[in-house]
């Protein structure tokens, strides 16, 4: 992942020069979000699955420590090696080991959000590992050099004559090329051939099954089964966060998983591994890589509910408009936005700022994550540790005055509307970073208020 | 490293909320009117092609019509067993690669998604419904559910060390969210329904 040097709104302002690109963006996304919505319609009973899911993962989050041990017994009874992480350089170091006791020294990779925020593909190759990711979208953005900008759409920032360049210049398709469909049949050879000649294969978890020791692990494109399934040892990685106490729990969370995502029924494969196949090594390393901090901060635990479906990315207003990488975290959109000052408060700390708290992202979360209170929450504790800077801290605390003060605060907007009939530019002016991007309406002559109490009778 | 085991087990005792109860409705039904013609509709919306066809010899029949130049065919139906020719006595999956076309039989249908559940009992190999380049399913209309709910209660995950919920070919939209169909595993799914 590039080194994070801008902050989400400087990153935004260099993502929106390219206007055309960032109406794309919002667009595509925004089509994404209404195939959700007409799956979610399709169902009568969405609402009162998504309060199943929210209930399952509550009690999840009670009951962790019994659960992850139950999982582990069961695990180890079916033949699967259980390792437990503390932090990223803990998961990165087990894996590398596995592989080095194997003298594997290339490996595959289907799409892990976890192996992104711990970093583990930088960490490898320093140990002189080669690794390939097989997600399509995924292996375009690791050909590029740059970190996926959507966990479910990890190249959705990018054009068919962008993929088109990329595949051109190291897969050798014809130049300027860009039918998706040539494409990915280019890309479809190339991982084959790295399919059938790779050892070990690494992929994530998305529900892991402590009644039966068991995980699941969907993809659309069978990338994971394709990498599991013929490599001689199979490692999973997953947050503790990813348990569910029992197998028939599996229907209520599939069923809202990928309609949530892309509004597909269900994905091309949901597949469940339970034992090794003869012959073959599979290994579980479960992590925690600061999710006990947030277990125990309860403002924020509920963040830890997430399936990771992206919904919330989808329907975001900010999200949309300013790109994943503006987000400078593994796990962009608004719920990264939250597990990421969990990690380091002082390098994200800008990043619930990113967000209008319209509260949409709450609305469409399949598992009823709080996510724009948590949003407004994570921004009054940061504020209060000293991590806003500047402006928005002079700001919020004049905000904070005034709207203390009855009398202050009529004054104020009094003073706002006068100042915008007299003198608009002193609101729109560039000086003003807020008025950058927006028109200021016309101030009308009465507030609401003066309205109001010359009117109620 | 099982050092860390005990400390991430004992930070989450501390940090962990009060116990909650798991939900008592956690279920739900779909009522369709016609399980298999719901079943048909949603497997075409996903790229998938269907046919009902009333037994086995009319599946031979079939599939001599539909892959008339496909050489390497796989098949895990004893019944069907001999128009198939590829090995399938192999201990290293690697040596099935050149398979064109796997003929496996499923074991539930799911009409809500139109997803089939195969077990790597009815696979025999774990990687041959993915390394295929074509694949075709046949499933008994009677094991048609309605929705996931229903398939969990029928199915036990860990019967088998395997089993995956199969829903069309393997596709993508990764490039600018064009669909694709054929991305790594099978570029096509033919499902059978003997009813
Ligand atoms: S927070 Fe909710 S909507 Fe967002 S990715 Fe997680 S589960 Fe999906």
């Amino acid at each position: 992942m590039s080194p994070h040097t801008l902050d989400h709104a400087a990153a935004s302002e260099v993502f929106n020069r390219d206007e055309p690109r960032v109406d794309w963006h919002d667009e595509t996304l925004w089509w994404v979000r209404q195939k959700r919505d007409r799956a979610a319609m399709q169902l009568p009973e969405w609402e009162a699955l998504r309060e199943a899911a929210s209930q399952i993962k509550h009690h999840v989050l009670s009951n962790l420590d019994t659960l992850l041990e139950n999982f582990e017994r069961k695990a180890q009874e079916n033949g699967i090696t259980v390792h437990w992480a503390a932090n990223a350089q803990e998961h990165n170091e087990i894996v590398w080991s596995l592989l080095h006791k194997k003298g594997i020294d290339r490996m595959i990779k289907s799409k892990s959000m976890l192996t992104e925020e711990c970093h583990l593909n930088d960490f490898l190759r320093s140990k002189g590992i080669e690794v390939i990711d097989t997600d399509l979208g995924e292996r375009i953005v690791q050909l590029r050099q740059e970190p996926p900008s959507h966990i479910v759409l990890p190249a959705i920032h990018l054009k068919k004559s962008d993929v088109g360049d990329t595949f051109h210049e190291h897969l050798g398709t014809e130049k300027g090329a860009t039918d998706p469909q040539y494409l990915t049949e280019a890309a479809r050879q190339h991982l084959r051939e790295t399919f059938l000649t790779r050892r070990a294969a690494l992929t994530g978890v998305n529900f892991a099954i402590a009644e039966t020791g068991g995980f699941v692990v969907c993809t659309n494109e069978g990338n994971a089964d394709m990498g599991a399934h013929l490599a001689e040892i199979h490692i999973a990685s997953m947050g503790f966060e990813k348990i569910i106490p029992r197998a028939d729990h599996l229907g209520v969370f599939l069923r809202l998983l990928t309609r949530s995502a892309t509004g597909q029924p269900v994905t091309a494969y949901s597949s469940h591994f339970h034992r090794p196949r003869p012959g073959q090594e599979m290994h579980i390393v479960i992590v925690d890589n600061g999710r006990t901090t947030q277990l125990g901060r309860p403002d924020f635990r509920n963040s830890l509910k997430c399936i990771r479906c992206g919904a919330c990315m989808n329907t975001c207003p900010v999200y949309r408009r300013s790109g994943g990488h503006s987000y400078h975290n593994a796990v962009a959109g608004p719920i990264g936005s939250i597990l990421a000052p969990n990690l380091d408060m002082r390098k994200n700390a800008d990043l619930p700022f990113a967000s209008t708290l319209c509260g949409s992202c709450s609305n469409v979360c399949p598992v009823k994550i709080d996510i724009h209170d948590q949003l407004y929450k994570w921004r009054q504790v940061l504020a209060q540790e000293g991590y806003v800077g500047g402006i928005k801290k002079t700001s919020l605390q004049l905000a904070s005055k005034v709207l203390a003060s009855p009398t202050l605060f009529k004054l104020s907007f009094n003073a706002a509307r006068t100042a915008l009939r007299i003198a608009p530019w002193a609101a729109n002016n560039p000086l003003n970073a807020w008025s950058i991007h927006r028109e200021l309406p016309d101030a009308p002559k009465d507030s609401f208020r003066q309205w109001w109490e010359k009117n109620r009778k | 490293m099982s050092s860390s085991r005990e400390t991430i087990l004992q930070a989450i005792r501390a940090n962990k909320p009060d116990l909650l109860p798991l939900p008592s409705v956690y279920t739900f039904e779909s009522n369709y009117p016609d399980v298999l013609a719901q079943y048909q509709q949603t497997l075409q919306m996903i790229g998938g092609t269907v046919e009902v066809v009333p037994d086995l010899a009319r599946v031979a029949e079939r599939l001599k019509e539909i892959y008339p130049d496909l050489t390497r065919i796989a098949i895990t139906l004893p019944e069907l067993a001999d128009l198939g020719n590829a090995d399938l006595e192999v201990s290293d999956p690697h040596e099935l690669e050149a398979i064109e076309l796997a003929v496996i039989p499923g074991r539930y249908g799911v009409a809500e998604n139109g997803a089939i559940w195969v077990t790597e009992q009815e696979m025999r190999h774990r990687a041959l419904p993915f390394i295929t380049q074509h694949l075709v399913l046949i499933i008994r209309a009677e094991t048609i559910v309605p929705n996931m709910h229903e398939a969990y209660r029928r199915i036990q995950v860990d019967e088998t060390g395997f089993g995956t919920f199969i829903a069309g070919p393997s596709k993508t939209a990764d490039i600018e969210q064009s669909l694709v169909v054929g991305a790594h595993g099978a570029r096509s799914l033919v499902v059978f329904i003997i009813a």
